[in-house]
């Protein structure tokens, strides 16, 4: 990490206030809140819509391999999807991707 | 009698939090091995999940961070993930905007996505419950999942210092926000909107400074929307 100290902990507080805020917004207000239900609904997919998009590229063009892709890290994140979407855990997930991908690594796959 | 309904308030949010311990214990420790590894030392790692306190924007800062993203990027990039949070803050307005601005100041730092999702199911399955043990049920619920996560994320971050490199650590950001995803994918509109931020993100990648995320992510957000409109529309045809 090529940051100073004093640039982590703006991040650090800066998104800890921002969140709050965005937590707080309406609660704050109090009672029945005036939003336009479009807004709310785009607000829905926000995690999906962020989040994909972030993890695409760390998967196609891994760091670790200079961006060219790898079986190993293709595997793993197949997996993952796949054992999330099959049972719904976050925890299972985790532990069959990172058990595929620890386990192609050590054989060198 | 109305202690007791309270007291019972509290239990019962209790009871439904503990299942959230297996989510946020291993994604805790994630973080917290995640951090250390990226170069944060261990009052920054507990600065994050305690300022903080929302695992996937923590995750993508820290990512966004080591990748020598610009600042204003990076706090953009996650402060769009936890924008969610507005609309959990909306949906419980309604039940819980008559008590005291303080105590709302409380509830709002503990808003997670779980003790939202319990909530607002309790809520809605019990509309005679008061005011009073809404808020009982609620800090019910924070108990099992918000204290275990900064012990989970110090325990990631004594953990990580102390693991050999060359493990797929690199690897670990990737899977758990795979893992965090794939669950969500419940409807088809869901399904749209991560494609189009998966797909924008990539064509848009030679944007400077990450800027192809956002854009990417704006544009996943309306096509959301605009399919459970639409599946809306037929809905009712």
């Amino acid at each position: 990490m090529s940051l100073s100290a004093t640039e982590i902990w703006a991040v650090i507080l800066a998104l800890g206030v921002g969140t709050f805020l965005l937590r707080f917004s309406f609660l704050g207000l109090g009672g029945a809140s005036g939003w336009p239900p479009l807004i709310l609904r785009l607000l829905r997919y926000t995690p999906v819509a962020v989040i994909p998009g972030l993890v695409a590229p760390l998967v196609l063009w891994p760091a670790a391999t200079d961006g060219s892709p790898d079986a190993p890290r293709l595997v793993a994140a197949a997996v993952t999807l796949g054992v999330g979407l099959w049972l719904k855990s976050a925890t299972w997930a985790i532990l069959a991707g990172a058990a595929v991908l620890t386990a192609m690594l050590r054989l060198g796959l | 009698m109305a202690r007791s309904t309270r007291a019972e308030a509290f239990r019962r949010g209790v009871g439904d939090g503990a299942p959230f311990l297996l989510v946020v214990a291993p994604f805790g420790m994630v973080f917290g091995v995640i951090g250390v590894e990226a170069g944060l030392n261990l009052a920054e790692v507990m600065g994050f999940s305690i300022f903080v306190i929302a695992g996937a924007s923590q995750l993508a800062a820290v990512q966004l961070m080591a990748e020598g993203a610009p600042l204003a990027v990076v706090l953009a990039t996650a402060l769009a993930i936890n924008l969610r949070m507005a609309m959990y803050s909306a949906a419980l307005a309604p039940h819980l905007g008559s008590l005291p601005m303080g105590r709302r100041g409380v509830m709002a730092y503990f808003l997670v996505d779980q003790s939202f999702a319990a909530s607002v199911l309790e809520f809605e399955r019990r509309p005679e419950m008061s005011v009073e043990d809404k808020a009982a049920y609620f800090f019910g619920v924070i108990a099992p999942v918000c204290l275990p996560w900064y012990v989970a994320t110090l325990a990631g971050a004594l953990l990580g210092t102390g693991l050999p490199p060359g493990w797929g650590l690199d690897f670990a950001v990737p899977i758990t926000f795979l893992a965090v995803i794939a669950p969500m994918l419940r409807t088809t509109a869901h399904v749209v909107a991560a494609a189009v931020s998966v797909v924008g993100a990539l064509a848009l990648s030679v944007l400077p400074w990450n800027l192809g995320l956002l854009a990417a992510a704006l544009a996943a957000m309306a096509a959301g929307a605009a399919v459970e409109i639409a599946a809306e529309r037929r809905a009712v045809r």
